[in-house]
């Protein structure tokens, strides 16, 4: 995954809680493979964005003009509930989105923004709100986000704190491959195992013997 | 003076940090049709499984529920199902596919083949994976990076959530269930009212259920926001589990059941929060929204959103009402539905089906309503009770098991602006087709909505 440390570009507003992962990518779009041209993005809001025929539909607000080449998006309380689908955040990452700011967020849209190097910072709903509101009446809805500092600037000047984790702030920072990492410490699962296989006996089928 | 939770943690941490993230052992990988971006991950990394064993995969979304003989299924299903067989295969796992004797939802597969004991960690690359925890066990669900990571070391980073106990005390009134429990617990705490922990359920009315109505429970833990849902191991879990083909037996059932019987939370552990919910105060609840917080009690009215104060609040509401195309004060019992599906990895189980084949005996359906089991065990069993004569003869559709309506991938599907009584999880917007609009409930009573063409108090129905 792609380190992220500062961005500074257009922030869209997307008004609601709740907003599920449905809405972020129905699921019948799920089955097209994602090719090397990153071609989730156009399903990124589709239904909200596309008419039937496959025009848009001019008044969503990723339509419009001043929103079009957003890269950050702001949004209300538990965005990304529902299913685990990782796709979600394909579709967001391959419109261009790299960080995501919200009240909340649900928990497995949280980690799979993590695992693919979109920021999902939390600021209050208050904050939220007022961000969402600046960036309707900014001539330029610009946001500067810094990842090691943890603010958010609004293209009125003020200054967020955003919340993220030092775990989730580590990873994002340095562009971890978690697989990778856990991979050098196999030792201590190997550890682990010997003493958890053996404290549970009946479970030891689990362990294939010689290996696939 | 730990709860279920805590043992189960406690005994699955193979590293942690300075931060309480921890890297945690999982006993059980379990993956389906929709999860073949894990596959692509695993072979362009060159990675193969650590523990073929404790992964398993399952035809499910994609498996249609009419057609599916080889010489009839529309062809890109047959490809998706074609897609799971040969990359499980591949990864030498145990794989329920479309024509296995056991094949059926994930979730109802699991607990079924004895795959889901108590006290293991499972992930899932599904978020109702939280389903699973009615066996008390730790079950969540989890994307492709992290099902990946989890195939290929047996393990999981993850932050120690927090931990709430839900107790629901006293006895649940005629015809209100489990389905009817979650959803008044999920419009109390909120959709996000769980988010950071994990939820465990416990009290009379939850201690009263059977493991299948405390699944339906724990499956909609996600709906409130939470990690995953739990109920503490006891007699019922115990007598679910012996027998099951995957289940331990002879000496090792022994020091098995001694084990999950130690797992029950403490009568002296502490949660950090705790909600109480009454039984007597639960009424057969029914969606009215897009959220699956807002459920009401069937005898209700739809919620004016000027009575909201705070303005995203009713921004909300204004817009669920607009797509579900209700009114403020609508009587939910006045909504008339378009068509019914009962099935899903909340509500498929073979009590699920004999609750709505009692409402629907020598009634008939006045909408299109399909049945679909959760799996082919429990489809043979319904065969072998008569409940398909029962619903045929009611004129309901007797389907072949799958996700089939609530995720709407697998041809299933409804039409812009159809309205569904459902007994799945999630009325999000377009969850059942683009423009579609579902209203959850009950096996029972979405029987009763397809017998009179509304929604129903099945109380009155079956009084």
């Amino acid at each position: 995954m792609q380190a992220l440390i500062e961005l500074t570009a257009t922030a869209v507003p997307v008004e609601g809680a709740n907003i599920d992962t449905d809405r972020l990518i129905p699921a019948r779009l799920m089955r097209n493979p994602r090719d090397a041209h990153r071609s989730y993005g156009p399903y990124l809001f589709h239904d909200q964005r596309f008419n039937a025929d496959g025009s848009e539909i001019s008044d969503f607000v990723l339509n419009q003009p001043a929103y079009r080449d957003s890269k950050i998006l702001v949004s209300g309380r538990n965005f990304g509930c529902g299913s685990s689908r990782e796709s979600a955040v394909y579709a967001l990452l391959d419109y261009g989105f790299r960080c995501v700011i919200a009240p909340s967020f649900g928990d497995i849209f949280y980690s799979n923004c993590v695992r693919n190097g979109v920021a999902p910072l939390r600021v209050t709903e208050e904050e939220a709100t007022r961000l969402r509101t600046s960036l309707a009446q900014a001539a330029s809805p610009v946001v500067s986000v810094d990842i090691r500092a943890l603010t958010i600037t609004g293209p009125d000047g003020h200054v967020y704190n955003a919340d993220l984790p030092p775990f989730q702030q580590t990873r994002l920072l340095e562009g971890i491959d978690e697989v990778e990492a856990t991979l050098k410490i196999s030792d201590k699962i190997d550890a682990f195992e010997s003493r958890y296989f053996a404290a549970h006996p009946w479970l030891r089928d689990g362990l294939t013997e010689g290996g696939a | 003076m730990n709860t279920l939770f805590d043992k189960i943690w406690e005994s699955h941490i193979v590293d942690s940090d300075d931060d309480d993230n921890h890297l945690i052992y999982l006993d059980r990988v379990l993956v389906h049709d929709l999860s073949f971006h894990v596959f692509n991950h695993l072979r362009a990394a060159g990675r193969r499984a650590r523990n073929p064993n404790m992964v398993f995969s399952f035809a499910d979304h994609f498996v249609p529920t009419v057609d599916r003989e080889p010489d009839v299924i529309r062809p890109e299903m047959q490809e998706m199902v074609d897609l799971l067989a040969k990359n499980s295969a591949e990864l030498g796992i145990r794989s329920f596919g479309l024509s296995d004797p056991d094949q059926g939802i994930l979730h109802v597969v699991g607990p079924e083949q004895g795959i889901t004991l108590p006290g293991l960690v499972i992930a899932g690359a599904d978020s109702h994976t939280s389903t699973h925890g009615a066996l008390g066990c730790f079950a969540f669900g989890a994307g492709v990076t992290d099902i990946t990571h989890a195939i290929t070391t047996q393990t999981l980073w993850r932050p120690r959530p927090g931990n709430i106990r839900v107790t629901v005390s006293g006895k649940l009134g005629f015809s209100v269930t489990g389905k009817d429990v979650v959803l008044k617990i999920i419009e109390t705490i909120g959709a996000a009212g769980g988010t950071g922990h994990v939820i465990e359920y416990a009290g009379e009315a939850i201690e009263n259920m059977s493991i299948e109505e405390r699944m339906t429970v724990c499956n909609m833990s996600i709906e409130a926001g939470a990690r995953a849902g739990l109920v503490s191991p006891d007699d019922k879990t115990i007598d679910y589990v012996r027998g099951r083909p995957s289940a331990p037996t002879g000496k090792d059932w022994d020091m098995a059941e001694a084990h999950w019987r130690s797992l029950a939370t403490d009568s002296d552990a502490s949660f950090d929060r705790e909600v109480t919910l009454h039984a007597d105060d639960i009424a057969p609840m029914v969606t009215w929204g897009t959220s699956p917080e807002d459920a009401v009690a069937v005898t209700d009215t739809v919620p004016n959103p000027q009575d909201e104060a705070d303005q995203n609040r009713r921004a909300k509401l204004e817009r669920s009402l607009d797509y579900i195309g209700l009114s403020a004060g609508d009587r939910l019992t006045d909504v008339a539905i378009d068509h019914v599906f009962i099935g899903s990895c909340t509500n498929s189980r073979i009590e699920d089906l004999r609750a709505a084949a009692a409402v629907a005996k020598g009634r008939t359906a006045k909408v299109p309503a399909m049945i679909v089991p959760g799996s082919v065990p429990i489809q043979k069993q319904a065969e072998r009770e008569g409940l398909d004569r029962i619903f045929t003869e009611a004129g309901f559709q007797w389907r072949e098991p799958g996700c089939s309506m609530c995720v709407a991938i697998n041809g299933d599907m409804l039409e812009p602006g159809i309205r569904c009584a459902s007994t799945s999880n999630r009325n999000f917007e377009g969850r059942q087709g683009k423009g579609a609009r579902t209203h959850l409930m009950s096996p029972a009573m979405a029987a009763a909505a397809a017998v009179s063409g509304r929604i129903t108090d099945v109380r009155e129905l079956m009084r």
